[in-house]
């Protein structure tokens, strides 16, 4: 389809502004802007229908199904978008003062004292804008803790290797030197290889619990202790959290502070890759260590980014969490569990698990032997989907697992709609086995069929440009 | 509650399906002393009917006022229509990062037209997706521009204290240092920055319209940085540029800045977006996603996500930035509004925030006692002294309008687009009758 400037027509526009009703005001020689942008010139009409063509391109999670593991994609709910809208909360100025802004400091509290008693944690800031500038919050938070005890020694961050490839890049923002430890066969913690790294430079442990295998590591508690009597604090990358809220808290397992997504966990919308939230919890010897604003609240604290964070998407989750209450929060997660698992075993007999185990609330299918036996690969499967209408799975992550697929579920999917999935993934394990160059050259009725990515990389056409 | 569709008896057939007879088997790998003893200690779920009562009521604790005359990085302009409702679409609204290019074409090429006008509104060659807002944009150009040799990092206090702030929080986090350069007469001081600007400075960063409201003479600070070696870097207000010369014309190597001007609501301070565009010479740097144009299988035009190997999926430790995400939907806000608004409206905007503001500044420094703190050409928002300053916005407060800002020295003003003069010609009157007290 076209682009938006392949459809300007020089002159059109839309009328929105009144004629102004005072004086000019000119800017002085040397500050004037002397080239126009070539923004588009198009009718309101125009424009509808641009942005609902591309909206018609676009598969969200609210259109089906959308298995993308380790990304939560769960339903998201209407009444979520109706109360981030209120014009109460859209028309706040940041800086209009704590009188006159006492609802959204009930909406942040709220949702703090909600989150601290899943997490058994006990203080809590959202002023991350995203699970990558919660971790360096979180690892902020570390680092000043042993700042304020004088312990410089403390230089290293321990990371197991099937982590987020945010873990390690995080730990280097915040200036740590990055430890990567060996994991099990199954994602788990290598205790051996943890207690041979610990030692009185170790600042810390980044870890994801379940893991990003989707198994919960038993040995939880021998981790946090070891870290703890080494002198290092233990932080909890909430990316799974959604498999155990309300079930078991990370605060329990030992850890010192936690990151969480709302736009995972709490249910708010991905919008195409952001904006989502975060919180930051941490028990209560860190709290000094939070951000602030230092025009909202007072200076003297670290921050990062202006203001509160990402407020209107605290609203979302929030509503989600009301409305879920004591209740409906393990539900969520119990059933989020118990949807991955059955699908695992629907479609086991076809393509395999990685790990023959109960799994938490996603698992891996590991390719590896059908890719020999067939010249099918994970990617050719994946891309298969697409002519169903089912999102991918995430692919080869984690990178312990080869020829991977990563699915999650959630607990928003009905039991017809796993019955369906798994279906198609039998239906497409016997096509391969058949026809696999059909296969490779998946998807067929996709809007576009592999893009040249090489081509991409190597001649980067970054914009349009004026024909 | 908990959209959990499956009923209760076909969730007993799928335990039984995957050969569990209990729920406390699904978690069987947790030790038994570790699981939750009872309930949260939260209230019960609500019905949609109550949860939309108990969350407008707290809005409706906030003071909804009618004028904002209030900036200092959050910015009340006029919203078009259009504006709010494309984003609002299901699909464009609930989809995730578009790693599978064969289902997110939408997504791509909303980013990639975004991508062209921030490069069109900056004069810049290349512009990443977007990330988190303006101060994070700073923080990421400071450490883009640093290199081995060069690591120490330099700030106008003339910034926005919460970009400086948060800066010098990333700077804490890579144990880079960060010296912010002393303010004369409420702009840069040029011959402090002269002296500052030493061998080990990597780059310098200055805001345009500074904090103050008022118009730096960035040439010449361009001009300066780049003679010492450094690269320089511009925040900027976007809707000032329907007007302003780019950062491009300026010199500058990296443009960035808080694009909650194009679109976004006040909503509290966020979500916003910050842009980040830089020079062909430096694209290889400049972190975040960004969206390529290439051609499929059948050689149609095409769009993905491109020049991945500067990530930290790829990179992992040795990434210069964790960024993974952008601000996608805020991002295709500000190209709807930028759209919507065209070449003409984006200058008509920007013409009318600087009448309406000169108008308002003309208004209240007529009365007694308040008087411009520092002379030269601004944007939309100045500073003046204000005597009775808490007595004077309250009275402002109690007819509904929110006054400017207290900064040291005086009260921040602006004023946009949005309001009439009748609006403005009230607050004058407001501040006129409490001052003649």
């Amino acid at each position: 389809m076209k682009l938006i400037f392949e459809k300007s027509v020089p002159g059109r526009h839309c009328d929105l502004l009144p004629k102004c009703d005072v004086d000019p005001v000119e800017l002085p020689e040397g500050f004037r802007r002397e080239t126009v942008p070539a923004l588009p010139e198009l009718s309101e009409v125009d424009l509808a229908r641009h942005y609902t063509e591309l909206n018609h391109r676009v598969h969200g999670v609210n259109c089906g199904f959308y298995p993308l593991g380790s990304c939560t994609m769960k339903y998201n709910p209407r009444i979520d978008e109706d109360m981030a809208a209120l014009p109460g909360f859209t028309g706040v100025h940041p800086l209009a003062g704590e009188k006159h802004t006492a609802g959204c400091r009930e909406v942040l509290d709220t949702a703090a004292k909600y989150l601290c008693e899943i997490t058994g944690m006990e203080g809590m800031t959202f002023q991350p804008a995203a699970g990558a500038h919660g971790e360096f919050t979180g690892v902020l938070l570390i680092k000043q803790y042993h700042a304020s005890r004088g312990d410089t020694k403390r230089r290293k961050i321990i990371v197991p290797d099937s982590a987020h490839g945010t873990n390690p890049a995080t730990a280097a923002m915040c200036g740590y030197e990055v430890v990567n430890i060996p994991s099990a066969p199954d994602g788990c913690v290598d205790l051996e290889a943890l207690k041979a790294v610990l030692g009185e430079d170790t600042a810390g442990l980044m870890l994801t619990n379940p893991n990003t295998v989707g198994l919960f590591d038993e040995n939880i508690l021998e981790i946090t202790r070891l870290v703890h009597e080494a002198g290092g604090l233990c932080y909890y990358d909430g990316a799974n959290l959604n498999a155990v809220m309300g079930v078991v808290r990370p605060g329990d397992m030992g850890f010192d502070c936690i990151h969480m997504n709302l736009h995972k966990t709490f249910a708010t919308p991905h919008g195409g890759g952001g904006p989502g939230a975060c919180a930051v919890g941490c028990k209560a010897f860190l709290k000094e260590f939070l951000p602030h604003s230092a025009l909202m609240d007072e200076p003297g604290h670290l921050q990062v980014r202006a203001f509160a964070g990402n407020f209107l998407v605290v609203v979302r989750a929030l509503t989600y969490l009301l409305t879920l209450g004591r209740e409906g929060i393990p539900e969520a997660a119990k059933n989020a569990v118990l949807n991955a698992n059955y699908l695992m075993r629907r479609i086991q007999g076809s393509f395999e698990p990685a790990f023959d185990r109960i799994c938490m609330h996603e698992f891996v299918l590991d390719l590896s032997e059908y890719k020999k036996e067939t010249g099918v690969s994970a990617l050719n499967v994946a891309k298969s989907l697409i002519d169903y209408g089912m999102h991918p799975p995430t692919m080869y992550f984690p990178m312990i697992v080869h020829e991977a697929l990563m699915l999650e579920p959630t607990e928003t999917e009905s039991k017809e709609t796993l019955d369906w999935a798994a279906e198609i993934f039998r239906e497409l394990y016997e096509l391969g086995k058949k026809d696999p160059d059909f296969m490779h050259n998946a998807p067929h009725q996709a809007q576009i069929a592999r893009p040249d990515e090489v081509r991409a990389a190597r001649q980067p056409v970054l914009r349009w440009q004026k024909g | 509650m908990s959209y959990v569709p499956s009923t209760p008896a076909q969730r007993q057939e799928m335990l039984r399906a995957v050969g569990l007879s209990s729920w406390r088997e699904l978690y069987r790998d947790v030790p038994a002393d570790m699981l939750l003893e009872g309930e949260l200690d939260l209230p019960s779920g609500m019905s949609e009917l109550e949860v939309g009562r108990a969350v407008s009521e707290m809005a409706e604790k906030n003071t909804r006022f009618s004028t904002i005359l209030r900036g200092a990085g959050a910015y009340d302009h006029y919203i078009p229509a259009l504006v709010k409702s494309i984003p609002a679409k299901e699909e464009f609204l609930t989809a995730y990062t578009p790693y599978q290019a064969e289902m997110s074409q939408g997504v791509l090429q909303s980013i990639f037209e975004y991508q062209t006008m921030i490069c069109e509104l900056t004069g810049m060659d290349v512009s990443n997706a977007s990330v988190y807002d303006g101060a994070t944009a700073a923080a990421e150009a400071a450490a883009m521009c640093r290199d081995r040799k060069c690591r120490v990092t330099l700030i106008s206090g003339a910034a926005h204290p919460d970009v400086i702030n948060t800066v010098r929080t990333y700077c804490y986090g890579t144990g880079d240092e960060l010296r912010v350069v002393p303010v004369k007469d409420g702009r840069t001081d040029m011959d402090a920055l002269r002296e500052m600007l030493t061998a080990e400075i990597a780059s310098f960063y200055v805001q345009q319209p500074n904090f103050f409201g008022l118009l730096e003479d960035c040439d010449a600070l361009g001009e300066l940085t780049h003679a010492a070696g450094a690269l320089f870097v511009m925040g900027c207000n976007p809707i000032s540029l329907g007007v302003l010369k780019t950062p491009r014309d300026c010199g500058a190597d990296v443009a960035v800045g808080e694009g909650q001007p194009l679109g976004l609501p006040l909503g509290y301070g966020g979500p916003y977006l910050g842009f980040m565009a830089t020079t062909n010479k430096h694209m290889r740097k400049l972190p975040g996603r960004i969206v390529g144009e290439t051609v499929d299988a059948k050689g149609e035009r095409c769009y993905v996500l491109s020049l991945q190997a500067r990530e930290q999926h790829i990179r992992r430790e040795k990434a210069s930035s964790n960024i993974c995400s952008n601000e996608a939907l805020c991002a295709l806000t500000a190209s709807v509004y930028l759209a919507v608004m065209g070449p003409q409206g984006l200058k008509e905007a920007a013409e009318q925030c600087m009448a309406k503001s000169h108008y308002l500044m003309r208004g209240l420094t007529a009365l007694p006692g308040v008087e411009l703190v520092y002379t030269g050409p601004f944007f939309h928002e100045f500073v003046t002294s204000l005597p009775r300053q808490a007595e004077v916005l309250a009275a402002l407060e109690q007819n509904g309008i929110l006054g400017g800002l207290p900064v040291e020295g005086g009260v921040l003003w602006c004023a946009t687009e949005k309001q009439s003069r009748a609006e403005l010609d009230k607050a004058i009157a407001v501040v006129e009758e409490v001052l003649a007290k």
